[in-house]
């Protein structure tokens, strides 16, 4: 549990500063209110008491994704007894957007548990990335820009489900690589991600979140003794895209239940009063810089057509 | 969990009393080949007699659309008696296009709609056929139902497709 804490102090003190040094002046002590994501944004609603471990989703994401070969059959339920890195189960890879893994939990034998990015309402990977390569489009999918990833691997750091996988293949072009909700090919056209559309029990349903939510709390009042009463990403971090219903307590099958509801930026809320950083800070700064170039070459452009150049003002 | 055993005793139960719906037997087909969705998994022959037979009740499947009271005690608050619906077809009340745009448009713009959370054909079959085989230990592997194709295999990898990298140790 120390780790956290580190987390979080990496990030107040590392991002916060350098975050607040770039707007110093604007800081104010208003409320940090919580953004509560694009009012039409999409979800899906993950109902863990649904799934039977065939891992069909793992093979549709391979597949959409144009992913490497994987080093075993997508059929090939042995994968559920390998552990990661110190024994903790499989998480998503640079290889692997998505990974469903076993847990034998006390009160409801195996379940399963699918992983891959929550596609936060505001992203720690978002706020942390320096080149701001990270994008939270009005779908609802966090997306990156791999032209941009300079590979620095501080959303690596920031992200509170470890999502984010760093693709050593490439030492030329070192980049950061996630699920990213099958935006390119399917969110961005109103579809629902591969994973989704394969899964032959649906245990997943896309929709609006805003929707799912009702729907979430409708499946728990309906079968009271089925669900334990909590929707998993309702709250958590701020909230999710992706939510989840489980028939056992979520820390049976590794959820992070101590993360709390605030969003990573909270952390750099707490210095700066402003609200909602993630949708006005960076972009704003960035197209500052953009601005303050382009305009100075419009300026001097305007020199010659003897207008007012009005400077590179903001 | 309990359920397994009283689904048993229902099981028992309803074949008992299994001789009570002779006119609606005549009406359903015996056997039905399925292959509406057929793509990485071959056609699932479906002994629709055997499962009457297991079953003793339609509503175990068909809801209470043929005119029995539903299994389900979660239905019996509002569906309390059986009535008959115009169709007892799954495909025809669970759309294979679960999450189109058009389809959850529609489910948003229907006020009389009160079902708005129904499966789509490929996750209401599963979640029966597969939900009771789980629970009674019979044919519950993905491959029991139906074969997979050579377009199966190479999604999953597996078969002729399987990667290279010497995973045959396993078993
Ligand atoms: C184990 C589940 C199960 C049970 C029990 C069951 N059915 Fe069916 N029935 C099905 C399935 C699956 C279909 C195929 C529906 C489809 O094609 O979408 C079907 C199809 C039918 C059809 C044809 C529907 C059509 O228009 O194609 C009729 C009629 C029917 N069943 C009547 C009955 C009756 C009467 C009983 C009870 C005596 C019964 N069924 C019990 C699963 C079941
Ligand atoms: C709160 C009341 C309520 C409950 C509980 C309820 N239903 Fe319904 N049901 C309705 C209403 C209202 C309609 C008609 C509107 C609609 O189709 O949504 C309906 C319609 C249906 C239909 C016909 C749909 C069609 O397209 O013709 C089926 C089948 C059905 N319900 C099944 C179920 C099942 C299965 C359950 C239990 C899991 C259930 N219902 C529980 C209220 C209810
Ligand atoms: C007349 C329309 C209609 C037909 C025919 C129908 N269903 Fe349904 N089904 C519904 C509705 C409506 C619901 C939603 C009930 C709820 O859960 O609130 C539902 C729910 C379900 C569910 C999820 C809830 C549960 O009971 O676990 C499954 C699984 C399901 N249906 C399977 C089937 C299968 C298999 C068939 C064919 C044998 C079938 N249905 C035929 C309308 C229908
Ligand atoms: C109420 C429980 C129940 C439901 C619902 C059910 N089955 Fe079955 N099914 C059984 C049982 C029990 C057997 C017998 C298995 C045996 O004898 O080995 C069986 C056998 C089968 C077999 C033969 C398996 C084999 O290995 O020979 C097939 C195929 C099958 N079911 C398909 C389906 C399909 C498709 C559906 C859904 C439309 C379905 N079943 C729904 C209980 C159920
Ligand atoms: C109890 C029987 C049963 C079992 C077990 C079963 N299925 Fe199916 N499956 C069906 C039925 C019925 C259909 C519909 C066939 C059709 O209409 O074409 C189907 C269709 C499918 C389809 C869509 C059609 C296609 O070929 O793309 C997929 C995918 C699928 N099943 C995957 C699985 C997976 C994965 C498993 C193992 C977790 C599994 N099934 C286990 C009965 C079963």
């Amino acid at each position: 549990m120390m780790k956290k804490i580190d987390r979080r102090n990496f990030l107040k003190g590392g991002l916060a500063g350098t975050a607040a040094l770039a707007v110093t002046g604007k800081a104010t002590s208003g409320k940090a209110a919580s953004f509560e994501g694009y009012p039409d944004s999409m979800g899906v609603l993950v109902d863990l008491t649904k799934c039977v471990g065939c891992r069909t989703c793992e093979a549709a994401c391979n597949k959409e994704q144009g992913l490497p070969e994987p080093a075993k059959p997508f059929n090939d339920t042995s994968v559920f007894d390998e552990t990661g890195h110190g024994g903790m189960p499989r998480q998503p890879t640079e290889k692997a957007y998505t990974v469903v893994n076993r847990y034998d939990t006390e009160s409801g034998g195996p379940v399963y548990r699918k992983i891959q990015c929550n596609h936060c309402n505001e992203p720690g990977c978002l706020t942390s990335c320096f080149v701001n390569a990270y994008t939270k489009t009005p779908e609802g999918a966090v997306i990156y820009d791999p032209k941009v990833c300079v590979g620095c691997r501080t959303c690596m750091i920031a992200c509170p489900f470890h999502i984010p996988a760093y693709s050593y293949s490439s030492t030329i072009n070192p980049i950061i690589k996630k699920c990213i909700f099958c935006y390119d090919t399917r969110l961005k056209f109103g579809r629902p991600p591969a994973c989704v559309e394969a899964c032959p029990q649906e245990v997943m349903v896309f929709g609006k979140r805003a929707d799912l939510l009702r729907l979430a709390r409708q499946r728990i009042k309906e079968n009271p003794n089925k669900y334990i009463d909590h929707i998993y990403g309702e709250k958590e971090m701020g909230g999710t895209s992706w939510l989840y219903l489980s028939g056992v307590p979520f820390e049976e099958v590794g959820f992070n239940t101590t993360l709390g509801n605030e969003p990573v930026i909270s952390y750099v809320k707490e210095f700066l009063g402003i609200v909602p950083m993630v949708l006005t800070i960076w972009p704003a700064l960035f197209t500052g810089f953009h601005l303050l170039a382009t305009r100075k070459e419009e300026a001097e452009a305007g020199k010659k057509d003897n207008n007012k150049g009005e400077g590179g003002r903001s | 969990m309990g359920g397994s055993r009283k689904k048993l005793l229902a099981l028992g139960l309803a074949l008992l009393m299994g001789g009570a719906l002779p006119g609606l037997l005549k009406a359903a087909p015996d056997t039905i080949v399925m292959d509406k969705l057929g793509d990485l998994y071959g056609p699932v022959t479906f002994d629709h007699n055997f499962h009457m037979m297991i079953t003793g009740s339609c509503a175990t499947c068909h809801h209470h659309t043929l005119g029995e009271a539903p299994e389900d005690e979660r239905c019996l608050r509002c569906h309390t008696g059986g009535s008959p619906a115009e169709t007892v077809a799954c495909k025809d009340c669970h759309p294979q296009d679960r999450f189109s745009s058009a389809y959850l448009e529609k489910l948003e713009q229907d006020p009389y709609l009160y079902h708005t959370d129904r499966p789509g054909l490929l996750g209401a079959l599963h979640q029966q056929c597969l939900g009771c085989h789980q629970q009674f230990g019979v044919a519950y592997g993905c491959t029991d139902c139906h074969e997979r194709t050579e377009k199966g295999d190479a999604f999953y990898r597996s078969g002729d497709y399987a990667p290279q990298g010497g995973s045959d140790d396993k078993h």
